[in-house]
């Protein structure tokens, strides 16, 4: 059995080695060439992006949908599989809420990127009217982000006491840890309050993961249109966000078990058992595709037919086929295989997974806009179409960096394997002496 | 007797809606012979000449009110259009009086005459299209900030000053009517058209969404508003009074009547005998524009063929 001493040094947080520097080198160049795109925008106003009075909404929408979609991860492992009982997750819970957190923040940042007029955001508040969604979302969302991140400082709170006492050498680091250790002892009475609020929380956080992604569906089922009139779209979302979230943690376990070395705490077992999961979850999003796409192409009605043919042998067809067949369908059966799960292929097809939940999410919202009731009409030839432009990219990109620079700085200040459940998991005590020395 | 009572009404259309009045049965109204008896003659919605003691008029000095709040709109007034698909050639003077009343800066006119076909076997016809005013609004339902609203005359305007630019509206619209300014709009000289008789503060120019356009502002949705401008100074939209072939009929759901500036009709009447209908009925949006279909065509479809453009609605004049 591992010692204590052995228990803290695999998991406690690293400085950055060469890699990490150039990793966060690169995704500041990133950020820094979004938020000069960004000052272009602000300065020159939307006609920097693609977008149009068709295509209203673009990749911004779509790439917002994405960053609630794979946040949901978030509620997924540490409350639904927590309060089910499962114990192999608890290695991953905390990846899973780092990757809610950064991608929630970076989600409602996306929301006001996409405001024609983010100056005005403050009438949100001196005028917001609670029969619009969008102020629905702007409450669910704001209540999540509050939750996950609470989430994940709570369960945090024995691993900052314990990296205090660790990190000694360095005084002003061990201060900082020991503020935010909120003076945990580890006494009888924090450790069941601290359990209490971990296991209230779980249980808050699933009506309202379910809340902003059922909103965030409805932003769209609450019009009219065609692929979005749907009173099927808020599972449909919730599902299809398990499906990102759930590519999302086994790639970063992955690549947070090859750069700090935890191949002993996040092992082969565990990537077995998030493929499976993986393939329930893809099976039950293909279920809810199917209902989505085959019901209203079987009854072909006039507003859904324009829609369903661009879809199916139309303009967007290639991608369609492309995020179906590759997306889901392929990663699925590759997944049944034993094989398959083993780390470095199921780590390429959560890649591949995450990519196409990306890319589904714009053909969920793009088509739809460019198939209107009315026919398009009076509008210059490249509004019938809607391609995103250069600086759209550069924008949208720097959003995805923000959360992966995100992930990045809390992975190198908190552990990413919680240390105390670890410990307590396998019944590693804390040496008593070191306790109670004194300054 | 019946030519009769059409003279009354078209007299006191003319008279204008200068006399906008309240009777115990809500008819309206003109005023025949103020002077010697206590009684006046009105004609009620159905056309019926009814007797009313004068005490019970009233007589206002302007279509306003005394109050006139911009997000209440005028008073007792509940407008209507109609569109008579049967008259429209896609002349598209409708469409550059708008343009050019409203400024318009952008590549989407907020006015547009539609080709239609509804099958193969059907016919082809015009079908101009602009704001359907619902009186279920979707766009205002999304609204997160109140930017749109709904009045009680019916209109559903945009507060530019306070629009956020999320577009959820444009999103809402089942009509597609709503447009973007996705950058500075560039309007040339903005002036206010109301005629000679506006207000002289009116000139200078104090944003108000009564007049849509004047200015556009960047990062902000735009839409047809039903003209209140004019209507404040007791004038038809520019649409209706630029429009050659007598197409759009504009008037008062609650006086019943409909006038193209030429004609005047009875506006229950005028849809029942023309079958009329509003555009999507089925989404129960509930607007405030009626078609009238496009039987007995006085022109040709084809005639319309030459004026028609895919890819423009906004022409762009230069001024140097």
């Amino acid at each position: 059995m591992k010692s204590y001493e052995q228990l803290t040094n695999d998991l406690a947080p690293k400085k950055f080695g060469l890699y990490g520097k150039l990793w966060i080198g690169f995704l500041s160049v990133i950020i820094l060439g979004a938020v000069y795109a960004y000052y272009l925008q602000f300065t020159r106003g939307l006609e920097i992006t693609g977008m149009r009075d068709y295509s209203l909404w673009g990749i911004y929408i779509s790439n917002f949908v994405f960053f609630v979609a794979i946040s949901l991860v978030g509620s997924l492992v540490t409350a639904i599989l927590r309060l089910s009982g499962v114990t192999w997750a608890t290695p991953l819970t905390r990846i899973s809420e780092i990757i809610a957190v950064a991608a929630i923040i970076m989600g409602g940042l996306t929301i006001i990127i996409d405001m024609g007029r983010p100056d005005r955001i403050y009438n949100l508040f001196l005028h917001g009217r609670l029969q619009s969604p969008i102020v629905w979302d702007v409450i669910v969302v704001t209540t999540y982000l509050t939750i996950s991140l609470l989430l994940l400082f709570y369960p945090l709170l024995p691993d900052f006491h314990i990296l205090s006492k660790k990190f000694k050498a360095n005084v002003k680091l061990s201060k900082i840890y020991a503020k935010l250790s909120l003076n945990w002892t580890g006494d009888a009475s924090q450790t069941s309050i601290y359990k209490w609020s971990i296991r209230t929380l779980s249980v808050l956080i699933i009506p309202v993961a379910f809340g902003i992604h059922t909103v965030t569906a409805w932003l769209f089922a609450a019009t009219y249109r065609p692929g979005w009139d749907s009173s099927n779209f808020g599972p449909y979302f919730i599902a299809g966000a398990f499906v990102a979230g759930a590519g999302g943690v086994i790639a970063l376990m992955y690549i947070l078990r090859r750069t700090h070395h935890l191949e002993e705490y996040i092992t082969d077992f565990h990537f077995d058992k998030m493929g499976k999961l993986l393939v329930l979850l893809i099976l039950v999003y293909i279920y809810f595709n199917v209902n989505e796409y085959l019901v209203p192409a079987l009854k072909t009605t006039e507003k859904e037919v324009g829609h369903l043919k661009a879809l199916f042998y139309g303009e967007e067809a290639w991608l369609f086929y492309t995020v179906i067949l590759g997306g889901l369908v392929f990663p699925a059966i590759a997944l049944l295989f034993k094989g398959m799960r083993k780390p470095l292929p199921i780590f390429i097809i959560a890649v591949i997974v995450v990519l196409g939940a990306w890319w589904k999410r714009y053909i969920i919202v793009i088509p739809t806009l460019l198939h209107p009731f009315l026919p398009v009409q009076g509008v210059p030839e490249s509004w019938h179409h809607y391609s995103p432009t250069h600086l759209e990219w550069l924008i949208t990109w720097g959003t995805l960096a923000g959360a992966m620079l995100i992930v990045t700085l809390l992975v190198r200040y908190v552990p990413i394997i919680p240390i105390h459940e670890t410990a307590e998991e396998r019944g590693i005590e804390e040496p008593k002496n070191e306790t109670n020395d004194e300054k | 007797m019946k030519e009769k009572d059409q003279e009354t009404r078209r007299n006191f259309i003319s008279n204008g809606l200068k006399l906008g009045l309240l009777t115990a049965i809500g008819g309206v109204a003109v005023a025949k012979s103020l002077n010697e008896e206590k009684m006046v003659e009105l004609m009620d919605t159905d056309g019926n000449i009814i007797k009313v003691p004068v005490s019970k008029v009233e007589e206002h000095s302007s279509i306003k009110g005394d109050n006139y709040n911009t997000r209440e709109g005028f008073p007792n007034k509940k407008f209507v259009m109609v569109i008579d698909l049967a008259r429209c050639k896609n002349a598209k003077q409708c469409q550059s009086a708008c343009n050019k009343a409203h400024f318009i800066p952008g590549d989407n006119a907020w006015l547009k005459i539609y080709k239609m076909q509804d099958n193969e076997q059907s016919a082809p016809y015009w079908m101009p299209n602009l704001c359907q005013h619902c009186d279920q609004p979707a766009c205002v339902k999304v609204c997160p900030v109140d930017a749109t609203f709904k009045r009680r005359d019916g209109i559903v305007l945009i507060d530019n000053e306070r629009c956020i630019g999320c577009r959820f509206c444009m999103a809402a619209c089942p009509y597609s009517v709503r447009v973007f300014n996705w950058s500075e709009p560039n309007q040339g000289e903005v002036k206010m058209d109301m005629g000679m008789d506006m207000d002289m503060d009116m000139t200078h120019s104090k944003y108000t969404p009564d007049y849509a356009g004047v200015p556009s502002v960047r990062g902000t949705v735009d839409k047809c508003d039903f003209c209140p401008h004019m209507i404040a100074e007791e004038k038809l939209p520019h649409c209706v009074s630029a429009c050659p072939n007598g197409v759009y009929f504009f008037g008062d759901l609650y006086e019943d009547s409909v006038t193209n500036g030429a004609e005047t009709f009875q506006f229950s009447k005028l849809i029942k005998d023309n079958a009329g209908y509003r555009l999507m009925e089925d989404l129960g949006t509930m607007p405030s524009v009626y078609y009238l279909p496009a039987k007995n065509r006085q022109e040709d479809f084809e005639s319309g063929l030459e004026n028609y453009t895919e890819f423009e609605s906004v022409q762009k004049v230069k001024e140097s």
